[in-house]
């Protein structure tokens, strides 16, 4: 039997394992998210008050945003923690193992994916927990948990590219208030129609945050909307694969270095 | 069929970009169950020729066969027959000593039901049992050193490379991490490839000696051979008064060169004497001394006759080249 799953699921299983003995790091992008979002529901209740706002929740019409959010905290995390290893040498260590750049980009998004899964339970249950009903049903909702697996494999293999084409974390953090520029130039706090102010709306747009926020947002508040489902879907592959490509290339570049 | 797990190098050159010739044309024999010290300063090109030979880093030019495979084009194979402990313990501080031997088993892709035992018998062989489920970020210097040897060792490598294993470690750590290399040599036939700016070091390891200056072998021999090279001894006179300073040099200087200091009683006595001929000298001329010692030649001096520096004072002098 090829030793490739195994290989996978051990770099895998580091990652996870990682996370969990690093609360100082794996707690904030759970709890943050949740609560910028409880914050914004507050203060942003009276939107729902708009004509053509499309729930009287507001808790419901946010609750895509900690999905994001969180995806993006996670890029950093795996991102830092990859760049850590090229810096302490680890990552020298596994290049001499036979393992290769495949399944060690494999074993870090699997470990990224899972953690984003369970991201994405959290959050699903917050939301349940606040009253929110998911207008999908729960099929709904584990089609949400494979969405949020896709979202993870493409923020992940941004944040490994960004850590192998650098091979630092500090580049990587300092990147990451850029990465946020983009969720706020979203439809995260309005609707795209109700945007008024021009360049916003043209910004949030084109901006392919929106409409992966607007996917997960259609699940919870519409019910099955075909087309922001394929929206979503589609921006999410495509961010994925090219992600993928792009940090595989890298990883082989590292790994001629190496 | 025996498993060829030589080391031969020719003409091998590593040039970086904007950078010095870290390494440059390097010829270099290993034979199988050899232990080869490679000797030099920080700076001098021993790292390099280690990340080269690894295949951690491509050579600029040369040729390098490990364990019968091309380092060029032959990466993997070369990896499958060596093991390496690099110059920084690359370890990860979260995990525990057992959690890294359960990733590398798994990784080195040891069968299922073999992973477990080997985990233990390379915890118990590096005296990491006791401390196998605590995190590494706890472990103290020496033990890291231990678990990184373990974790060279995974896969039964027939080659092992160690870059400046013992750099940083308490003597007692040191000494054990010696027992183990030379146990590795001598009863599972593993050829290593050690570096190391410690004299000692290569002395009580090492089979040979290649020393290492800006990337250049500047002299390759057994310990023995090379001392035997410098050949002369030298005499160290501590005075019991310092008045007697001038009178002591004065015999001195009549049996060798002086060495060192101004200050310092010392010569390399010349051929065909020895320290009773210079104790002889001081009792005909009354002089007492409070201690008078004869002493080998040294590696330092070894590597002091073949380029005009000590090997510490040269340590000073980095030249720009990553690592060693």
């Amino acid at each position: 039997m090829s030793a490739l799953p195994t290989q996978v699921g051990a770099l895998a299983q580091r990652s996870i394992m990682r996370t969990a003995r690093q609360p100082a790091s794996a707690i904030p992008p759970l709890l943050f998210p949740v609560a910028l979002m409880l914050l914004n529901s507050g203060g942003l209740h009276a939107s729902t008050e708009l004509p053509g706002f499309p729930t009287d929740s507001f808790l419901a019409f946010a609750l895509a945003v900690p999905f994001i959010q969180g995806a993006l905290f996670s890029t950093m995390n795996a991102g830092t923690d990859l760049a850590r290893d090229i810096q302490t040498g680890f990552f020298s260590r596994l290049a001499l193992t036979p393992v290769r750049g495949g399944a060690l980009l494999a074993g870090q998004l699997a470990g990224i994916v899972t953690l984003g899964v369970l991201q994405a339970i959290f959050y699903i249950t917050c939301g349940l927990l606040l009253g929110v009903r998911f207008a999908a049903g729960p099929a709904g909702i584990a089609l949400l948990l494979v969405y949020a697996a896709l979202v993870a494999v493409a923020f992940g293999a941004i944040g490994s590219y960004l850590a192998l084409r650098t091979g630092s974390g500090e580049a990587i953090q300092g990147l990451f208030p850029l990465l946020f520029v983009f969720l706020f130039v979203s439809s995260m706090n309005t609707p795209r129609n109700l945007i008024a102010v021009g360049w916003f709306q043209f910004l949030a747009s084109i901006n392919p945050i929106s409409y992966l926020i607007e996917c997960i947002r259609s699940l919870v508040i519409t019910g099955w909307d075909a087309e922001a489902l394929a929206l979503g879907f589609s921006i999410a592959t495509v961010m994925a694969i090219v992600a993928v490509i792009v940090a595989s290339r890298e990883m082989g570049r590292r790994l001629d270095r190496a | 069929m025996t498993r060829d797990n030589s080391i031969v190098v020719e003409k091998l050159v590593r040039q970086f970009k904007k950078g010095p010739r870290a390494v440059d044309g390097i010829d270099l024999h290993v034979a199988p169950g050899e232990i080869y010290g490679f000797l030099g300063p920080n700076g001098a090109g021993k790292s390099t020729t280690v990340l080269m030979l690894t295949t951690l880093l491509p050579p600029t030019d040369g040729k390098a066969l490990v364990g019968g495979y091309n380092v060029r084009t032959e990466g993997p194979k070369v990896r499958s027959v060596i093991g390496a402990a690099l110059q920084e313990a690359a370890l990860d501080p979260l995990l525990t000593g057992r959690d890294h031997l359960r990733l590398q088993t798994m990784l080195q892709a040891i069968p299922r039901p073999e992973r477990k035992a080997r985990q233990n018998e390379l915890l118990d062989r590096v005296g990491l049992t006791e401390a196998a489920d605590r995190k590494v970020g706890g472990y103290s210097g020496g033990m890291k050193r231990r678990l990184d040897l373990a974790l060279a060792l995974v896969h039964r490598p027939s080659i092992l490379f160690l870059d400046e294993p013992t750099t940083g470690l308490d003597p007692q750590s040191r000494t054990a991490l010696w027992e183990e290399v030379a146990r590795l040599a001598r009863e599972d036939r593993v050829t290593v490839f050690l570096t190391t700016q410690y004299l000692e070091e290569a002395d009580v390891l090492a089979d040979r000696v290649g020393i290492i200056d800006h990337g250049k072998i500047v002299a390759e021999g057994t310990p023995a051979a090379l001392k035997a090279e410098i050949g002369r001894a030298s005499i160290h006179v501590i005075p019991r008064s310092e008045e007697d300073r001038p009178r002591i040099i004065e015999v001195l200087l009549r049996f060798g060169e002086k060495l060192g200091s101004e200050r310092d009683l010392a010569v390399r006595l010349n051929d065909g004497l020895g320290m009773a001929d210079v104790i002889r000298a001081m009792d005909a001329d009354g002089i007492v001394a409070a201690d008078v010692e004869l002493r080998a030649p040294t590696l330092d001096d070894v590597f002091l006759a073949k380029t005009g520096r000590t090997l510490e004072g040269a340590a000073t002098g980095e030249d720009g080249a990553p690592g060693g």
